[in-house]
């Protein structure tokens, strides 16, 4: 393989996210994989979205999420000046495609990628009628999808709405965290198809994790504080509309 | 391009039924009419058996002729009680999940056990303590098939001396006394099922399975006055006016707590004005409009609270009065299942984001449909009419006749 200086010079910043993503997700075979040692969340990361929606989409490829429903999805949120508290927000298709240009104002606009909060005091986990879904040792709200009813009584509890009757399957579906990919050391699809690092899979028992850094360093938020369900997806940047 | 995007979504978002922001998954309703058909028809349940036990435990004799027909009406309605939550399922064969392996943190987990309590343990050993002294006579008088039903109905035990009708009574009593709070508890907890959800403002409310037990009460009352008054009348029979001018003012009581109760929790809604407060405010002046303001309150409630009253206080006679109780009747059942509706469809209209609305459709013949919960509603009184028909809940000639034989 020929590689010009200038093709080395290109990688280089690729190369040194990689390696610095490899040493921060410490990855691991799934036979050493012991479910006591992690502590799974998210840090998403509100400056950094730029509503491209590949999360979106790399989440629906990943997962084969059907068509119409969403375990991530990401908004825009178009607040204005006079009325803060009542923001303008669209989701066309989850932000599948991306989002239509914004008018050319003042006014401020950012986006918000949303996913299951894996709650460590989840209301979905605490109404399931049969214990089918299930917050996993290593802290990623599960659904045994062989075991539920199907009742929706989680899709009412869940106060984000992350999760749907799958139309086929006639279960509840949401994010898994990418469960089948995190424990085999790798990290998750949105997070690895975003362009930008807005998503990061982070792992709270893990001292090496740079979240810890990051947590004290920046002023992070969950979404409905107020719910008290532990959320564990932490935002970086939150602006105080965001419902 | 962008303005292209922008119609596009708009139109969908106007086929959908959405205006404003919802979250993606929350656009179609996760919970349909048969969900609004299981509190009201749990709520009859229990306001026919607390009808019933005015009898039998606080001895108002007035309404002694509604006795057995409001244990029968019960029965009727929660032999149908689950039939909606089954249809609703998305894997009903996995429901018996619910009895081997209950999640203990999940307020629905305990339905099977509320569901079979009630109905074996109180209603069914109250009828068949009610009734064994003339399932036993049947048994004698009747022939063929009819017979060998009643002997099993006897499950062996014929003796109808004075002394053991004695222990039946006392233990119907009993388990009457036991009954009570079951009805409260099996409706009741129908509220707590939503009153527990604490991410829906609409639903979330401490006074949730008061407001049920209440109204289910109503209900209950309500449609076993209307039963007894047609079912009389079918029977050309007289009505016992008495009974009825005792059950309406019952049922007027009833309706006023009932009332006071949703008015304290609408005004505190509104005094408090919470987050959720403009969201839910706008959605009951546009989507629920006509079935919270229009059916509800003013049709279902405040009209039938009003020829309640009058009843109450005016001396008419009694063909005006017996109308105007089949109409407040009516009228209450059709508000308590306004209420239902309000509950759990109104519950889903307005996003969890507090930004939009969607819109419920309801199919006409899928397994939600339409044409299925009009057949749930139908069920229990074909049922009932066939429990009629096996237990007469009126005091028989032809049993009265075979017992002075005995």
């Amino acid at each position: 393989m020929n590689l010009s200086r200038r093709h080395f010079l290109v990688l280089m910043p690729a190369a040194a996210i990689a390696w610095k993503s490899v040493l921060a997700g410490t990855p691991e075979q799934a036979e050493n994989y012991k479910l006591s040692d992690h502590w799974w969340g998210m840090l998403i990361d509100v400056p950094k979205c730029i509503g491209c929606g590949n999360c979106v989409r790399a989440c629906a490829a990943e997962n084969d999420v059907p068509e119409g429903y969403f375990r991530t999805w990401v908004e825009r949120y178009h607040v204005s000046d006079e009325n803060m508290t009542n923001p303008e927000v669209i989701s066309p298709d989850g932000g599948k495609d991306g989002f239509p240009v914004a008018k050319e104002d003042a006014e401020k606009y950012f986006f918000v990628p949303k996913m299951c909060n894996h709650c460590a005091d989840s209301p979905c986990t605490q109404v399931c009628p049969v214990g089918a879904t299930f917050v996993s040792p290593d802290g990623v709200v599960l659904i045994d999808q062989k075991y539920c009813l199907g009742c929706a009584y989680c899709v009412q509890a869940c106060p984000y709405g992350c999760r749907y009757i799958h139309p086929e399957k006639k279960v509840a579906d949401k994010c898994t965290l990418c469960y089948h990919r995190i424990t085999k050391g790798l990290t998750t699809a949105c997070a690895e198809n975003c362009p930008t690092g807005a998503r990061q899979l982070v792992d709270l028992k893990n001292p090496k994790d740079p979240i810890h850094e990051f947590l004290k360093t920046h002023s992070v938020q969950v979404l409905k504080p107020q719910m008290a369900t532990g959320a564990k997806a932490f935002y970086n940047g939150l602006d105080g509309s965001v419902r | 391009m962008c303005n292209l995007a922008l119609f596009l979504q708009e139109q969908g978002n106007i086929m959908n039924g959405v205006e404003g922001f919802m979250y993606p998954n929350e656009v179609g309703l996760q919970w349909s009419v048969l969900i609004v058909l299981y509190p009201f028809i749990t709520g009859l349940v229990a306001g026919a058996f607390i009808l019933a036990s005015l009898e039998r435990v606080f001895h108002v004799e007035a309404v002694k002729p509604t006795y057995r027909l409001a244990l029968l009406t019960a029965l009727s309605f929660l032999i149908v009680a689950p039939l909606p939550l089954q249809l609703h399922l998305g894997h009903p064969e996995r429901s018996p999940e619910m009895y081997f392996t209950p999640h203990s943190t999940s307020a629905m987990a305990m339905f099977g056990y509320v569901y079979l309590w009630y109905l074996m343990a109180v209603l069914v050993f109250e009828i068949w303590l009610d009734y064994r002294r003339d399932i036993v006579l049947l048994s004698r008088s009747s022939k063929g098939l009819l017979r060998l039903i009643y002997k099993v109905m006897t499950l062996g035990s014929d003796n109808i001396s004075p002394r053991s009708l004695h222990i039946d009574d006392k233990v119907g009593w009993i388990v009457t006394l036991i009954g009570i709070p079951s009805a409260f508890l099996l409706h009741g907890y129908v509220g707590f099922i939503f009153g527990s959800i604490k991410a829906n403002p609409w639903w979330s409310s401490p006074l949730m399975p008061v407001v049920f037990i209440f109204s289910a009460m109503v209900s209950g009352i309500a449609g076993v006055m209307l039963i007894y008054m047609a079912v009389t009348k079918l029977r050309k029979q007289p009505i016992d006016i008495r009974c009825v001018d005792t059950i309406a003012m019952y049922l007027f009581y009833i309706f006023i707590i009932d009332f006071s109760l949703e008015m304290l929790d609408l005004i505190h809604r509104i005094y408090e004005a919470d987050e959720s407060f403009r969201s839910l405010n706008f959605m009951v002046h546009t989507k629920l409009y006509f079935s919270h303001i229009v059916v509800q309150i003013i049709l279902g409630t405040v009209t039938p609270l009003v020829l309640l009253f009058i009843t109450q206080v005016v001396k008419l006679p009694e063909q005006v009065r017996k109308r105007m109780y089949v109409a407040s009747g009516c009228l209450a059942l059709i508000g308590i299942f306004a209420m239902r509706w309000n509950v759990v469809i109104g519950g889903q209209l307005f996003s969890k984001s507090f930004l939009g609305y969607t819109t419920y459709k309801m199919a006409l013949v899928t397994r939600e449909g339409s044409i299925v919960a009009v057949a749930l509603s139908i069920l229990p009184l074909f049922i009932l009419w066939a429990l009629v028909k096996l237990l007469p809940p009126w005091i028989n000639d032809h049993t009265s006749q075979a017992a002075a034989g005995d």
